[in-house]
């Protein structure tokens, strides 16, 4: 599978994806926001972790904008993979390709931790190497990952079955106090209507090596590898 | 707009900080009255915090060397060589004054300006660690200073992209009027890539580099260097403003510049701007240097020579550029949207010339500024020696469990948790320990080898008795290191001190350091970088003597490693060290007594080492994975740490008979670890320990959900738990 990661002025997360993708064996290329293309035949487009343009105006705003994202965009409405990670979720909403926004989280501070999420749906190209319902031990660390939509696009998620993950304890329990960020019906990450775009807020990229803490984060990268190899 | 050929008057002078002998020595130097912008060059290159005037002489007595280290103090930063062609370079530094002033933005540039230290050399930042202190907590301006100053660090290193993976925070009212941010910083490069200061080559471009200049910061090297008192309000935009986002473009097109050829020598940009990073950089190489000011990028209109040369904006470099690489260079720089402007180059006549608008605004000796800056030996008094408190003569005013209860729930010995989940602590996917151990550990690129870093000191220590005070905070960073398997290798130290105008705190100074000297050399521990903080007092009063140590070291295989949690049930729990059950100036006497007295533990540097030396080599051979160090709480506080952090209690049954049972369990005697083994090892462990004359005694065993202490006081983990993980939380929520 050949995935492309962008980097934008600020993306801090993108060798961590790097390696992510590497170790699933994928080919990986990192991609300039200027570029008007994609590499030749990419798979999967990745918009990694960090703070892009300094979070100046709004988180991913600017990059959302960014000359690269037309072809992004492109590969999208092809059918083309995209992930979308923390800051990447953030320019996924801001360019369109995903509803919502995603505000500052309710304590007002930056958080660090690890967290348990839910798999709500394991029949994507995103989360087959998962279980449905599925809970996951990944990490999150982020300020403003508090993900917000009006009634009628939660309504419509929900409904469509487009939430991809929510913040949870350890056995899968969608509580409250697994939501540290505030998000709406504790949303972590969510689909596109074609289930080809994915934008979460926490980082399975950093779990997937037990010297660093777990594995938990690998099934993502591996079901996306063996979806393209198949 | 004052005018460059102002009268300089004495009131002048003072404003600028400059007492009337050290003005008279400069006029002396260049044989005339200075320019307002001479004026104020001198008084950035002449103050403490840049000259270094009051410490020079004592810092002197520092053992710097060993075969691993390749850059000693005198750098941006010190590096060391780990092997396999790669060299790790660290520095710590002081934000104290800005950040009593503007806690974010003092934090935030503390941390930026320690990052662009190592980056300047060529080292790509893979780690970050901190030592904060602050008033007691009832102080009106703790929870403040506190939210600000966390806020400020974690806001700059996230958006910059390094993990924040270790630091210390504690709580005194000596820094009511004083807070300490250190902030530390720990960068990668190959041995044979690395970059310094020292400009070659005559007529060759000097290139600004990064973010324009403004009028922030002016003068805040100065307002460093001097005492707070009630106006230190009005102090407030010599505040320097940081931008993240800035200096990580900066780092990545400084680093891409350096793999270009480009770059014959790099400064940054830190305090006094400008000047400090151009006059050191011609200094260095025995080079003049002609600036033409007009070439410099501003975001303000109409900004003075003078304004440009002591600007403390954030976010710059200067640079000697290879001749014929300008095009190459600006191009790198023009990608990453940042300035870039050739402002000048290096001359053979050793004189600082600055040009401005046609005129010629400052004409100085370039080397006289650094080496003919004033240089003290100041008075100092020793600190009087405390009392000896016998174990005796403590009587313990409730049951031990009480205490420890107490302890673990307490300002100074609660979980951080509260400041670490607001630092990304895991992008790069590096970290392999996390903060809240004894040291955190980062693996380096993709292994197998780690780093091991630290941050401590231990302050009522120092002032109880500098020499014991310096030796100790060297040991116990040394300890950290071990504790996790490292093998201790440099250190970095930023010395936070009072007036050195008052012999006593330069006394203290004076005696810390020689404490610290000694620790180096006994346990091979170079001093490889550093920072010196002076004048930290409010109206008379100074803070605790606090000499901070980072340390560094190194674990050959980083998959090898100890850490402080309980791990299996029925393991043996051993305790390698002396104990004599000292509670001078223990945290058991302090607050649980309530009593701040008493000589500190003494630190015997050749049993420490012998103690350490073992303890590394067991978690190295693979027979020890659980290992913790002893200090504030003595005992008891390391083995409620220890459960805390596995959910698996302990039962201690053995404790001297000739020791109150406080003493043993609070006592904060030094050189000692406590580890946790399956019982079979453990015995082998003793058998190797006798063999070698390690003090190690079996006390106890592991298992359960409580913590036994003898006389079957049983606290349960989760109640150590709640005490601990809810004392800053609480704190804040009030007042965040």
């Amino acid at each position: 599978m050949k995935s492309a990661v962008i980097v934008f002025p600020g993306s801090n997360r993108e060798g961590d994806v790097v390696r992510a993708l590497r170790l699933a064996g994928s080919d990986v290329q990192k991609v300039w926001h200027a570029e008007t293309e994609l590499p030749k035949g990419t798979d999967l487009v990745v918009l990694p972790g960090g703070f892009s343009y300094g979070d100046y105006l709004r988180c991913g705003a600017i990059a959302g904008r960014a000359t690269v994202m037309d072809a992004v965009r492109t590969h999208a409405a092809r059918g083309g993979l995209v992930l979308g990670i923390c800051n990447g979720f953030q320019i996924l909403c801001e360019s369109g390709l995903l509803p919502g926004i995603l505000m500052r989280n309710a304590n007002l501070k930056f958080i660090c931790h690890r967290q348990f999420l839910r798999v709500e749906r394991n029949d994507t190209a995103f989360t087959k190497a998962y279980a449905q319902g599925q809970a996951i031990d990944v990490c999150v660390a982020h300020g403003e990952g508090n993900y917000t939509a009006d009634e009628d696009t939660l309504r419509r998620l929900e409904g469509e079955g487009l939430v991809a993950f929510r913040y949870s304890d350890s056995h899968g329990h969608v509580t409250p106090d697994a939501n540290r960020n505030g998000s709406m019906n504790s949303i972590a990450g969510i689909y596109s209507t074609q289930l080809n775009v994915l934008g979460m807020m926490p980082h399975p990229e950093n779990l997937v090596e037990d010297l660093v803490g777990g594995t938990d984060g690998r099934g993502l990268f591996e079901s996306l590898v063996s979806a393209k190899a198949a | 707009m004052i005018r460059n050929d102002v009268a300089i008057t004495p009131e002048l002078v003072k404003e600028h900080g400059l007492k009337p002998d050290e003005y008279d020595r400069f006029v002396k130097l260049i044989g005339r009255t200075p320019t307002l912008t001479e004026l104020g060059i001198v008084s950035a290159m002449w103050n403490e915090h840049c000259s270094y005037k009051s410490s020079r002489i004592h810092l002197r007595g520092l053992p710097t060397q060993a075969p691993w280290v390749i850059q000693g103090p005198g750098e941006n930063a010190g590096v060391i060589d780990i092997g396999d062609g790669l060299a790790c370079i660290f520095k710590m530094e002081s934000h104290n004054h800005p950040s009593f002033i503007e806690p974010y933005q003092g934090a935030a540039t503390g941390v930026g300006g320690i990052l662009r230290d190592v980056f300047t050399m060529g080292a790509r930042p893979i780690a970050s660690l901190n030592f904060l202190r602050f008033g007691e907590p009832d102080h009106p301006k703790t929870p403040h200073l506190v939210s600000g100053v966390v806020a400020g660090i974690g806001g700059y290193g996230n958006s910059f992209g390094v993990p924040t993976v270790g630091g210390s925070v504690g709580f005194h009212p000596r820094y009511n009027g004083n807070i300490l941010v250190n902030a530390m910083a720990v960068g990668l490069a190959r041995t044979d890539e690395i970059f310094y200061a020292k400009a070659t080559g005559i007529g060759n471009p000097i290139v600004y580099l990064g973010s324009k200049t403004g009028r922030d910061g002016i003068h805040g090297a100065t307002m460093a260097s001097a005492e707070f008192d009630e106006s230190s309000e009005e102090k407030r935009p010599t505040v320097q403003v940081g931008d993240p986002f800035a200096e990580k473009l900066l780092l990545e097109a400084c680093l891409e510049l350096m793999k270009s050829g480009a770059v014959i020598a790099i400064q940054d940009m830190g305090a006094a701007g400008l000047t400090s990073s151009a006059v050191e950089m011609g200094a260095k190489g025995n080079l003049g240097i002609e600036l033409d000011l007009d070439k410099v990028p501003c975001r303000e209109e109409g900004m003075t020579a003078y304004e440009m040369m002591l600007s403390e904006s954030q976010e710059r470099m200067l640079m000697v550029l290879k001749p014929g690489m300008e095009e190459q260079a600006e191009a790198i720089f023009h990608k990453w949207g940042l300035d870039f402007a050739i402002i000048g180059k290096t001359t053979d006549t050793l004189r600082f010339v600055i040009k401005h608008e046609g005129e010629v605004k400052a004409d100085l000796p370039i080397k006289e500024l650094g080496d003919e800056a004033p240089l003290y030996d100041r008075p100092w008094v020793e600190s009087p020696k405390q009392p000896v408190i016998e174990p005796s003569g403590v009587k313990a005013p409730m049951t031990e469990a009480e205490a420890l209860l107490k302890l673990v729930g307490s300002p100074d010995q609660c979980s951080k948790r509260w400041v670490w989940e607001q630092y990304d602590h895991l992008i790069l996917g590096n970290t392999v320990q996390t903060p809240g151990g004894d040291a955190a550990i980062v693996r380096v690129e993709a292994g197998p080898k780690g780093l091991a870093l630290t941050t401590d000191v231990t302050p009522r220590y120092c002032e109880a008795d500098p020499f014991e005070g310096g030796k100790q905070a060297v040991a116990e960073a040394w300890r950290n290191i071990t504790a996790v398997g490292g093998l201790p290798l440099a250190i970095t130290d930023n010395l936070n001190f009072a007036s050195p105008e008052r012999p006593e705190s330069m006394g203290e100074f004076v005696g810390c350091l020689k404490g610290i000297g000694e620790a180096c050399r006994i346990l091979d521990f170079p001093v490889v970088s550093g920072n010196v903080s002076l004048y930290n007092e409010t109206n008379g009063q100074g803070i605790l003597p606090t000499p901070a140590i980072g340390g560094v070291g190194l674990l050959d295989d980083v998959t090898v490693n100890a850490s402080v949690a309980f791990k299996r049930d029925e393991d043996a729990v051993i305790l390698i060290g002396a104990t004599q059950g000292w509670l001078g100036q223990s945290i058991y006497l302090r607050d649980v007594c309530g009593r701040e007295e008493g000589a500190p533990p003494p630190v015997d540097l050749v049993h420490e080492k012998r103690n350490g030396d073992f303890v590394r080599q067991l978690i190295r051979s693979g027979q020890v994975d659980t290992v913790h160090d002893c200090s504030d709480g003595g005992l008891a506080l390391a083995l409620a740490e220890m459960a805390m952090a596995g959910d698996i209690g302990a039962m201690i049954t053995a404790y001297p008979e000739n020791l109150p049972l406080h003493a043993f369990l609070f006592g904060e005697d030094q050189g000692r670890y406590v580890i946790a083994v399956d019982m079979d090892t453990a015995a082998d462990i003793l058998y190797e320990a006798g063999a070698i004359g390690v003090p190690a005694v079996t006390i106890g065993v592991t298992g359960g959900s409580s913590l036994i202490l003898p006389g079957e006081q049983a606290i349960s983990v989760k109640e150590l738990k709640a005490a601990h993980e809810s004392w800053l939380p609480d704190y804040m929520a009030g007042k965040a």
